[in-house]
């Protein structure tokens, strides 16, 4: 499994993994390959949904269809259990882009740490990070995005006034409103910001885990030494990709059932 | 590994991304399965209501049944009453035209009777008088006449 490019001992390998392929410097980083990876993935969901829009049959839906049907079922079933009826037209199909979009970037995850880094190698690519969900900026835009929505449904909802009341009144009355400001004000910033550290974390620590597993036989010459390490490798990567399996499925889901559910307490009208 | 304008790109993605799935995926799927929900709850209650129809159909049907067999009977009954009210009349009829026949020839017979009474009355009227001139051109008393006529008279 070790690669050529990553003969400079354990420390180089791993900080050689996580480096983005990236133009330009500072805040204007652009990073390529989270960005080529996750449009390439997002073009897989447009395409594959065109495919089965292009197909649609009421009467007898076929194996595709009949998938998607299952999936914006259950998406829909999630957003009627925390809204009600009266849910904006905008989260259905949030929730189903949060779903399938975090999922199959995580999925990326589970292919083989290295087989992509080394064919873009082989290319002429140094640096490729092939999982989206493992840099900050993409699960971040996604937060940044809920929270948004959450303000502006907070706002439609409340009102201005009720809004900014929400701030001044909310943990403990009218008498401690400088305390109820910032107690507010982190309870609202902490929505998004665990939102997209949680997603982040967990990707990047399963990534993390999958290099540690990979460093075993890492620059290993034939020995008998790899007569242990090597089946050693093998079995906890099998392990390792079948608990993240749940993982990555579990973190797309998370993510989509607290957007409904930051989305729906937007439009609670409580009387605190 | 820090934040920086692929933050921005991601968003734009992102929200790009919403709209595709919307357009492509959520929208027309969803469209589908309200229509063949709607569709599935629209043949049911057109079942159900078929049947409740269905129901009251044959209801309705074995109340005309009835209904027809009932005036058929009470047709029969009127036709049948009706038939003995036309014998009862006719039989009546034929009665008192009997009678009526009966009377008029009795009354007929009468007036033969009377009218042969009559003729008869007046040829012994005839013939007494013949008598009498026969009587008389022998010889002729008041006091025979007399008694001869009342005699005759007496006697028809």
């Amino acid at each position: 499994m070790a690669t050529e490019n990553a003969g400079g001992g354990p420390v180089e390998y791993i900080q050689h993994h996580l480096t983005n392929l990236s133009v330009g410097e500072g805040f204007w980083t652009l990073n390529i390959d989270t960005l080529f990876f996750s449009i390439l993935l997002g073009a897989l969901i447009v395409f594959v949904a065109m495919r089965i829009g292009r197909g649609l049959r009421a009467e007898t839906p076929n194996g595709l269809q009949n998938a998607a049907e299952g999936i914006l079922e259950f998406v829909d079933e999630q957003i009627r259990d925390s809204f009600g009826s009266r849910a904006p037209k905008i989260i259905a199909p949030l929730a189903l882009t949060i779903l399938l979009w975090v999922w199959l970037m995580n999925f990326m995850d589970l292919i083989p740490v290295d087989l992509l880094p080394a064919i873009a190698s082989g290319l002429g690519v140094e640096y490729l990070k092939v999982v989206p969900t493992t840099d900050l900026n993409t699960t971040l835009a996604m937060a940044l995005f809920v929270f948004i929505l959450t303000i502006y449904y907070s706002i439609k909802v409340k009102g201005l006034g009720g809004y900014i009341k929400m701030f001044l009144f909310h943990p403990f009355g009218k008498f401690l409103i400088p305390i109820n400001i910032v107690m507010t004000a982190i309870d609202e910033l902490a929505k998004p910001i665990s939102l997209a550290l949680r997603l982040f974390g967990n990707m990047f620590a399963g990534e993390l885990v999958f290099l540690l597993i990979a460093l075993l036989t890492l620059g290993a010459t034939i020995s008998a030494s790899l007569l242990i390490w090597f089946p050693l490798q093998v079995v906890l990567d099998m392990a390792w990709i079948a608990f993240h399996i749940l993982v990555i499925t579990l973190q797309a889901f998370i993510f989509m059932v607290l957007t409904i559910v930051y989305i729906g307490m937007a439009h609670t009208l409580d009387d605190h | 590994m820090s934040i920086s304008i692929t933050l921005l790109a991601q968003l734009i993605a992102f929200v790009l991304m919403i709209w595709l799935v919307n357009k492509y995926l959520w929208a027309p799927l969803s469209a589908l399965m309200e229509a063949r929900r709607k569709k599935i709850a629209d043949g049911l209650s057109a079942s159900e209501r078929g049947k409740h129809e269905l129901k009251l159909a044959q209801e309705r049907s074995t109340e005309l049944l009835r209904e027809a067999k009932d005036k058929a009977n009470d047709i029969i009954a009127q036709a049948n009453s009706r038939s003995n009210q036309i014998l009862e009349e006719a039989r009546n009829n034929a009665k008192t035209e009997a009678e009526r026949i009966v009377a008029q020839a009795n009354a007929e017979i009468d007036r033969e009777v009377n009218r042969a009474k009559e003729e008869l009355r007046a040829q012994v009227a005839d013939v007494a008088a013949t008598g009498a001139e026969r009587i008389l051109k022998r010889e002729v008393t008041d006091k025979d006449h007399e008694s001869a006529i009342s005699d005759l008279i007496a006697r028809i």
